[in-house]
């Protein structure tokens, strides 16, 4: 008698902590403030972009530089669909996961010709590009960006039903809309991640990283993983994008397409928190997010630390700090890894 | 569509003496347009031959290399200012500084991830780049700079057909001897036959009593000298802020890639590239330029994905 689990015991706690965690966070805005509300919506958003990147460079091997496209593009498609066409913000989300999707393909067909740091690079070439043409394009503001019309934020589907059910005003019920989406969009692309890990897709994707070569020598088809994953995150981020901007009001093509906001510090939430595994990004969000709100007043030198924090994570302890945790005391809270039971032997 | 756009200056200019034949004043402006590209390429590929070379030889991108360019610019800036030299001489005095911060950058941080996985020296070659731009902006503020050249910043050579300017030529002119001392020391002397052994088989090489640590640490730093050359005409041809390094790593590696791993004149030809796509998508129309650069190289990428003149096997 035998069979293989992932399941440890640690697992079946942090799963039982993270289903309490959710139904916490679904409740939370019936007695959190206002300003707690904006953080953790900033705190979620952040953390599906930092799973996401995660997905294709910690498990694809892709290491992407690219991926203010995807939210730029997002933002813009949501932008285009409430001021061109009348939608209302919230469904128009889902075209930003359309305009990413559609983004990506001819992203993956350029960059996949590349290897490694051609790859990183050409990735950011075309992000660079997707923002010069976004910036041409003059009914959305062109270069300096333009805002959503007042009409077409006042009524959001739900904000007046939210509004009314906690007796606020309308602008603290579109925060609170925003945040159930994000926590949603969160909650949903971990699970999505996990559950892709965890199935045969997600044993090729380990073996394509690892190496290639032996991969595809053992029957997996590397070009499809990599699409699968490539796209499927990408489009993702761009609902991120898109949800991040009807939060904002306000787009210019610098800010949607920052290489800074969406790719540096994204990657450095990844690498603080520990590349390569789903726990990461949950720690590193956290740390990036405490550091930023005791440095806040520091301006530049704050950047300063977290590039020297993330070089110093990379020589010292670089597989993050949930690296550090896992290897002192064996905790994996969503782990991967197959293992085999012998019902036999434990008995006997 | 060309021609449209191009006309009205071009009358602007021949409208009130000549007579010229549309068709010669037309080639005269594509002439003039190929001929500012090429030199305006002498810049990116100075941009690119140090990236180029660490590229070559360790495989390593350095995602800070536009920063650090702009950090050399401002050492550059900061000497002329608080000694009142001439930039040449300038730049004289920053370049040894710039190669042993490159030395040491390589020996104490690099070298202890270089390796087969490429993620760790991306991601902290990106660390620094943020850490740099950041650290920058605090000291120098966000202001504009400019390292005054004098009467060399508006001087020009007339040759008939078309006007260049001296700085862009000597650019270029330096771009060149640049290009050629490096494959020089490349291929005649003793620590470029390191650079070659370490680059195509660390390993082996190491066998040979080459130290891979040593060789890589030297490249660098060389790099760091072409760097400051490339930030001594950055200074003097535009205005620089601490925020403009990784748009000017992205022309860099465009050159790299367009021209091939590992060669040099390859860089040359891949900045003249990038060079005469960016004046001749200003000329069509000025907001297209950076555009038009960045589409030159997807189409190279697309052609040929392991650029025109590729010398070592990635």
């Amino acid at each position: 008698m035998h069979k293989v689990t992932t399941r440890t015991r640690a697992s079946t706690v942090a799963g039982l902590a993270a289903v309490a965690l959710v139904v916490l966070g679904l409740v939370l805005p019936a007695f959190a403030s206002r300003s707690l509300i904006q953080d953790l919506f900033f705190i979620l958003t952040m953390l599906t972009l930092a799973q996401l990147w995660n997905l294709i460079a910690g498990y694809g091997g892709m290491v992407s530089v690219g991926q203010q496209a995807f939210v730029g593009i997002g933002a813009y498609a949501m932008f285009a669909g409430v001021i061109l066409w009348g939608w209302d913000p919230v469904p128009a989300i889902l075209l930003g996961g359309v305009a990413a999707f559609l983004l990506a393909i001819p992203m993956a067909f350029f960059a996949f010709r590349l290897q490694g740091a051609y790859f990183a690079i050409g990735t950011w070439v075309i992000a660079e590009v997707t923002r010069l043409l976004v910036a041409q394009w003059k009914t959305l503001g062109g270069g300096t960006g333009t805002s959503l019309p007042r009409e077409a934020t006042s009524d959001i589907i739900g904000v007046a039903a939210i509004a009314e059910l906690f007796g606020i005003r309308d602008a603290a019920a579109r925060d609170i809309l925003a945040y159930w989406l994000a926590l949603a969009l969160a909650v949903g692309t971990m699970a999505a991640i996990y559950a892709l890990l965890r199935s045969r897709t997600g044993l090729a994707l380990a073996a394509v990283r690892d190496n290639d070569n032996a991969a595809r020598s053992v029957g997996v088809d590397a070009q499809r993983v990599k699409w699968l994953v490539f796209l499927s995150a990408a489009t993702m981020t761009g609902l991120v994008g898109a949800l991040i901007y009807v939060q904002t009001a306000r787009i210019s093509p610098d800010a949607a397409f920052s290489v800074t906001n969406w790719t540096a510090y994204v990657i450095f939430i990844a690498v603080i928190g520990g590349i390569g595994r789903l726990e990461g990004p949950i720690l590193g969000v956290l740390v990036f997010w405490g550091l930023q709100t005791a440095f806040a007043d520091y301006g530049s030198w704050y950047l300063l630390a977290l590039g020297l924090l993330a070089i110093v994570t990379m020589l010292f302890a670089p597989r993050g700090l949930w690296g550090l945790i896992a290897d002192r005391w064996g905790i994996a809270l969503f782990p991967i890894q197959r293992r085999l039971i012998l019902e036999g032997a434990r008995n006997g | 569509m060309l021609s449209h756009a191009s006309l009205p200056h071009a009358g602007g200019r021949m409208g009130r003496g000549g007579i010229l034949p549309l068709c010669e004043v037309v080639a005269m402006i594509w002439l003039d347009v190929l001929v500012q590209g090429i030199l305006l390429g002498g810049l990116y590929a100075l941009f690119a031959a140090g990236l180029s070379l660490v590229f070559g030889i360790m495989r390593l991108v350095n995602l800070a290399h536009g920063d650090l360019i702009v950090f050399a610019a401002f050492l550059i800036l900061v000497t002329v200012n608080l000694l009142g030299l001439n930039p040449f001489l300038s730049a004289l005095i920053a370049a040894p500084v710039m190669f042993a911060l490159g030395w040491a950058l390589q020996r104490f941080v690099l070298n202890r991830v270089v390796g087969k996985d490429i993620l760790p020296p991306l991601l902290i070659t990106f660390g620094l780049s943020v850490a740099l731009q950041n650290g920058m902006l605090e000291v120098f503020s966000a202001d504009s700079q400019r390292i005054r050249a004098g009467a060399l910043e508006s001087a020009s050579i007339n040759l008939g057909v078309v006007t260049i300017g001296t700085l862009p030529l000597l650019t270029f002119g330096s771009a060149v001897l640049a290009i050629f001392i490096l494959n020089r020391i490349f291929y005649t002397t003793a620590i470029g036959r390191a650079f070659r052994a370490t680059s195509d088989d660390p390993v082996t090489a190491s066998l040979m009593g080459i130290n891979p640590r040593g060789v890589f640490a030297m490249a660098t730093g060389l790099a760091m000298v072409i760097v400051t050359l490339a930030a001594l005409y950055l200074g003097m041809r535009a205005n620089f802020d601490p925020s403009i390094g990784p748009a000017r790593l992205i022309y860099a590696f465009e050159a790299v890639i367009i021209g091939g791993l590992g060669s040099l004149w390859g860089t040359l030809a891949g900045g003249a590239i990038i060079g005469i796509a960016q004046t001749v998508g200003a000329q069509i129309n000025p907001e297209w330029q950076i555009l038009a650069g960045h589409l030159a190289f997807l189409a190279v990428l697309i052609i040929r994905p392991r650029g025109l003149f590729p010398r070592a096997v990635d």
